[in-house]
């Protein structure tokens, strides 16, 4: 595993302008996942993406934790309709002439 | 360049107090946040006018230069001194827009009347989204047409002025997104770059209908090999083959040639099967002579 995959917490913290307790938070809530690298504790970079929503999530609309989680659960849902959704029309092509 | 009502856009009167402002932007706020409305453009540009609305709203000075002009804010004073900021403003913009980019929520596009009224003043802007430590995501469309997804090829896409080369895999599906890690905008501060996401449009111009990895087609044969038996020869994708008919075929009769569809997504050598159906012609402008043997022929079976 390489370590520059990984993205020290203490750098999100500073560019996000949040505390360490909200990545904690997130992290109780089974939200994101802290992995520590050499005694500090980061998040993969693969993550980011979500992390940002849910910084947004809460910094924009503020939105507590619980709320976040209902959300990100919602999305996942969306996004799975919407991939059947497609599946579904590309189906109904076959009878379009 | 039309009047922008920002109390409409908000849903109050123009006497809502600051209170009201606030509470009604933070209602449509979750409602149209970007976060919440992933892939839809409409909210997007919704949630835009709702900053745009509020940034106006909510500054005591802003509001109060809004209210004073109205609908006939191009002759006020305000409207001349915005436009010498706006030139340099536009200038900077036209340079920063690249060719894809629809993934980035930035509320630094306010319209063209935000502009003229207020000047650029982008940077004072408080209420705006952060700026992702995460580049970019580029989300990009590309139209293909059946043909072209049924063997697995390479292309040279130019995103934002950059060339990538792609392997687009055969079996790709209509409106399937591929992701390209690390393709997108850069990062800031050592952040990791955003993805380049591809979206497929695929367009069938040929006699099959797909549906996955199966294809289905119509093909006509005439009365006699229907009733007889024979041979005929149908088109699949790729080519001809034989088939041949059984005395007595009904009209609608479907056969299923294995292993004849499309290529199965990411599984080399694997094909989805081709569904025939058959379609029986009838014979038209019939000689008297024919329409005699005809008619035996039905005395023979009444």
């Amino acid at each position: 595993m390489s370590t520059e995959t990984y993205i020290p917490l203490e750098t999100l913290c500073t560019y996000y302008k949040v505390e360490t307790s909200f990545f904690q938070g997130l992290n109780d809530y089974g939200l994101i996942e802290i992995t520590t690298i050499e005694h500090a504790p980061c998040i993969h970079h693969n993550h980011i993406k979500n992390l940002e929503s849910m910084v947004r999530l809460h910094q924009d609309l503020h939105i507590n934790f619980e709320g976040i989680d209902t959300v990100m659960n919602l999305l996942q849902k969306i996004n799975s309709l919407q991939e059947e959704l497609i599946a579904t029309k590309n189906r109904l092509r076959i009878f379009e002439e | 360049m039309a009047f922008i009502d920002y109390y409409k856009i908000l849903g109050i009167d123009k006497s809502a107090t600051t209170a009201e402002i606030k509470k009604a932007y933070r209602k449509l706020a979750r409602k149209y946040h970007p976060d919440v409305n992933p892939n839809d453009k409409a909210a997007e540009k919704k949630f835009k006018e709702i900053n745009e609305a509020n940034e106006v709203l909510s500054d005591a000075d802003k509001r109060k230069k809004y209210d004073k002009y109205g609908k006939d804010w191009e002759h006020g004073e305000a409207y001349e001194q915005a436009q010498r900021q706006q030139q340099s403003q536009r200038q900077y913009q036209q340079q920063g827009s690249g060719n894809f980019g629809g993934g980035n929520f930035s509320d630094s596009d306010f319209s063209d009347f935000f502009e003229s009224m207020f000047g650029g003043g982008g940077a004072s802007r408080g209420r705006g989204r952060s700026a992702g430590f995460r580049g970019q995501d580029y989300n990009a469309e590309l139209q293909l047409d059946l043909r072209d997804v049924y063997e697995t090829h390479k292309r040279v896409l130019t995103v934002n002025g950059k060339n990538i080369r792609l392997t687009i895999p055969a079996g790709v599906e209509n409106g399937q997104v591929i992701k390209i890690s690390g393709k997108g905008g850069p990062g800031v501060n050592g952040g990791p770059h955003g993805d380049l996401l591809i979206q497929f449009n695929i367009s069938n111009s040929t006699k099959f209908k797909r549906d996955g990895a199966n294809l289905y087609s119509t093909e006509a044969i005439d009365l006699y090999t229907a009733i007889l038996g024979g041979d005929v020869t149908v088109d699949t994708f790729d080519g001809k083959v034989k088939l041949k008919i059984k005395p007595e075929t009904q009209s609608g009769t479907k056969v299923k040639l294995k292993g004849k569809g499309f290529p199965v997504y990411k599984k080399e050598g694997h094909f989805g099967d081709l569904y025939i159906t058959y379609e029986i012609a009838m014979p038209t402008n019939l000689t008297s002579k024919e329409k005699e043997l005809f008619a035996q022929l039905k005395n023979l079976r009444s």
